[in-house]
C-alpha cells in the first residue's frame, strides 16, 4: 500500500505545553483512520498543523512524497488535503447551494472569472448537484445555511470539503453535538463516501461507538503524543489506552 | 419570473432617470440628479469592497479625488475634445495607483486596514494642497472645459447617465459572477475561503482594483460637471459621506447605495438651503433613518417583500 501522508517528528507547543510531541504518522492511501483522545490532547492542533493553519516548531509533513511543511493553507487545500471543522464552518448568509458552489468554483478554478454568471457553468452545476445529492442536502439547497439544523450544518461543512475532490479528508469530530439519529446517518455517510471515492479519511471522534463502528485503524493521542495505534480490538484491549483514556468506559 | 424580477430595478432606473430629461425641471434639478448618479456610482463601487468583501475603507476619496484630478487637469491642458478618453485614463490611473496601495493596505486586516486607508487618503489630501504649483493647492482647479456636444447641462446629464448605467451593468455582472460569490464568502468567513483552497488576499486585491477604477471614473465625471475640482475631494469626510450613503441605502443590496445617494444628496440640498446648521440636521435625520431601517432602506424593504413571498419559493430553486 502507498503512503499518502507522512508526518515525521512533528513538534508544537503553546507556552511550554506540547500539543504535538514528536509525532510520527503514516497514513496509507484509501485508509479510514480514527484519532481519539481526551479533550485538549492536541487532535485539532494536529489537523491545524497538517492543513497549514498553525506553524510547527519542528518536523516535516510529506504529502505524496512532497514536503508540504511550509506551504500555505490554501495551497495545501488545493493540493488535495481538505478539512472539515469541529464547529461547522460555512457561509451563514448564503443558501446551501451557494455554499457548495463556492467550493465548486474553487475546484474548477473559476474564482477570478468576474463577468460570467456564477450559475452558467455546466460542469460546476453538475458537480455541485452531485455533492448535494450524495449528502442528502439537495432538497434543502435553497435554504439559508444559518437556518439549517446543527447536524445539517456539519454535513454542509463536510459537503464543501468533499466538493474539492480531496485526496485526503480530515474530519474533526463529524458527529459532535448531533442527535443519535443524525449520528447514525453521519456514520453511514462517512462509510459510503470512503467506499465510493476510495477516499483516504482521517477523523477525530469522541463517540466510541462511532469510532469502533467505522475505523480501520485507530490512533490514540494523549498530551500531544500518539500512545497507541491498532485495530478496534487492539485498542480496546490496550492497557495503556484503558488507563489514560477509555477508563471505565469499556 | 426571476428574469423579470432582475430586470425590474433596471427598468425603474432607466425610466426614472431618463424621464427627467423630458420634464420641465430647472437646471439646478438636473445638476442635482447628475450628482446623484455620480455619487451613486461611487457608492456602489465602494460597496464592492464594503458590502461584498467586508473591507471598510476610509480612503475611498483618494481614488475619487485622484480620478477627478487626473481627468480634470489633463482635460484642462489637452482640451475638452479629449474629455471622454481622459475620463477613462483617469479611471485607469486609479486602477494603477490601487496596485501598490492595495498590496500594502490589504496586508492588514479589519480596523488596521481601515486606518491605513484613512492615512493614505489624508496623505493624498495633504499632498494635493501642498503641491500648489501643480494642483492649485487650496484653490483647486477651475475652468475645465467640456466637449462641445456635452456643453448643456442636460447633454452632460445624459452622458453621465450612460457612463454610470454601463458601469452599473458591469458591477452588477461582477456581483453575480463566480468572483463575486467568492467576495461574498470572504466577507462572511474568510477562514473558510482559505480552506477551500482560495487565496483571500488575491481576491481582495482584485476587488480593490475594480473598486478603485470605478471610484476614479466617478471622480472624473465630477470634474466635468462644474469644470472645477478641489482638494476636499480627497478629504476623509468625502469617504465618510459615501459610507453614510451606503449604510442608508443598505449594504447588502446592489442598488442600496444608489438609493442612499438619492436620499443623501436630496437631504443635503434641501437642508443646506434652509439652514446653515445642515450638518446637524443631516446627522439627526440619518440617525433616525438608520434606527428605523437597520438594514438600510432598500435592505429593509426587500426583506419585507421576501418575508411576504418566501413561503411560495422554497423548493423551486433557480439553479437547476
Ligand atoms: N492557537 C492556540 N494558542 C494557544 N493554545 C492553543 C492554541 N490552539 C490550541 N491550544 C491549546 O492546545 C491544547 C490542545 O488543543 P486542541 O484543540 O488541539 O485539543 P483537542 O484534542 O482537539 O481537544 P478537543 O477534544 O476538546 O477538541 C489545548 O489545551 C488548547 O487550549
Ligand atoms: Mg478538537
Amino acid at each position: 500500500m502507498d503512503v499518502i501522508l507522512e508526518i515525521k517528528n512533528l513538534n508544537k507547543h503553546f507556552d511550554g505545553i506540547y500539543v504535538s510531541k514528536n509525532i510520527i504518522l503514516k497514513i496509507f492511501k484509501g485508509s479510514l483512520t480514527a484519532i481519539i483522545g481526551p479533550n485538549g490532547a492536541g487532535k485539532t492542533s494536529l489537523f491545524n498543523l497538517i492543513s497549514g493553519y498553525i506553524e510547527k516548531d519542528s518536523g516535516k509533513i510529506y504529502f505524496q512524497g512532497m514536503d508540504i511543511s511550509d506551504k500555505k493553507p490554501e495551497n495545501i487545500a488545493s493540493m488535495g488535503i481538505v478539512r472539515a471543522f469541529q464547529v461547522a464552518n460555512f457561509f451563514p448568509d448564503e443558501t446551501v447551494y451557494d455554499n457548495v458552489l463556492v467550493a465548486s468554483i474553487s475546484l474548477f478554478k473559476k474564482s477570478t472569472n468576474f463577468l460570467a454568471d456564477k450559475y452558467s457553468f455546466k460542469n460546476i452545476r453538475e458537480h455541485t448537484d452531485m455533492i448535494l445529492k450524495n449528502l442528502n442536502l439537495f432538497e434543502k439547497r435553497d435554504l439559508k445555511a444559518s437556518e439549517l439544523s446543527h447536524g445539517d450544518q456539519k454535513i454542509l461543512d463536510i459537503a464543501m470539503a468533499l466538493t474539492l475532490s480531496p485526496k485526503v479528508l480530515l474530519l474533526d469530530e463529524p458527529t459532535a453535538g448531533m442527535s443519535p439519529d443524525e449520528r447514525k446517518s453521519m456514520v453511514k455517510v462517512i462509510k459510503e463516501l470512503h467506499k465510493k471515492f476510495n477516499l483516504t479519511t482521517l477523523f477525530i471522534e469522541h463517540d466510541m461507538d462511532v469510532v469502533f463502528g467505522i475505523a480501520e485503524i485507530i490512533r490514540v493521542m494523549v498530551r500531544g503524543e500518539i500512545i497507541a495505534e491498532g485495530t478496534a480490538e487492539e485498542i480496546r484491549n490496550n492497557p495503556m489506552v484503558i488507563e489514560s483514556y477509555l477508563g471505565k468506559e469499556v | 419570473m426571476n428574469r423579470l424580477r432582475e430586470l425590474f430595478p433596471w427598468s425603474v432606473i432607466i425610466i426614472a432617470f431618463l424621464l427627467i430629461l423630458f420634464l420641465p425641471v430647472s437646471e439646478h434639478k438636473v445638476h442635482l440628479t447628475t450628482r446623484i448618479l455620480i455619487f451613486g456610482l461611487y457608492a456602489i463601487a465602494f460597496n464592492i469592497l464594503f458590502g461584498m468583501t467586508g473591507l471598510l475603507s476610509l480612503g475611498s476619496a483618494l481614488f475619487y479625488g485622484f480620478g477627478a484630478y487626473v481627468t480634470g487637469m489633463m482635460t484642462k491642458s489637452f482640451g475638452g475634445d479629449y474629455f471622454i478618453y481622459l475620463l477613462l485614463f483617469g479611471a485607469f490611473s486609479c486602477f494603477i495607483l490601487a496596485v501598490p496601495l492595495g498590496l500594502l493596505c490589504l496586508r492588514l486586516t479589519d480596523v488596521y486596514f481601515t486606518m491605513l486607508t484613512f492615512a493614505f487618503g489624508q496623505l493624498a489630501w495633504g499632498a494635493c494642497i501642498k503641491l500648489y504649483y501643480f494642483t492649485g493647492g487650496d484653490d483647486g482647479i477651475q475652468g475645465i472645459p467640456r466637449m462641445a456636444i456635452l456643453e448643456s447641462t442636460k447633454s452632460y446629464y445624459l452622458f453621465v447617465f450612460l457612463v454610470v448605467f454601463l458601469s452599473l451593468i458591469i458591477l452588477w455582472k461582477i456581483s453575480k459572477s463566480p468572483f463575486g460569490q467568492v467576495l461574498n464568502g470572504i466577507r462572511q468567513n474568510r477562514n473558510r475561503i482559505t480552506f477551500l483552497g482560495l487565496n483571500v488576499y488575491k481576491h481582495q486585491f482584485l476587488a480593490f482594483l475594480i473598486s478603485a477604477f470605478f471610484t476614479g471614473l466617478s471622480g472624473g465625471l465630477y470634474s466635468g460637471l462644474d469644470g472645477s475640482i478641489h482638494p476636499n475631494m480627497f478629504f476623509w469626510t468625502q469617504s465618510g459621506s459615501i459610507i453614510l450613503m451606503v449604510i442608508l441605502g443598505g449594504i447588502n443590496s446592489f442598488f442600496g447605495p444608489l438609493i442612499g445617494s438619492i436620499i443623501f444628496i436630496l437631504l443635503e440640498d434641501y437642508i443646506g438651503k434652509t439652514t446653515e446648521y445642515w450638518p446637524f440636521f443631516l446627522g439627526t435625520i440619518m440617525l433616525i433613518i438608520v434606527i428605523l431601517f437597520p438594514k438600510g432602506i432598500l435592505g429593509t424593504i426587500s426583506n419585507f417583500i421576501k418575508g411576504f413571498s418566501s413561503k411560495r419559493e422554497i423548493g423551486n430553486g433557480c439553479h437547476s
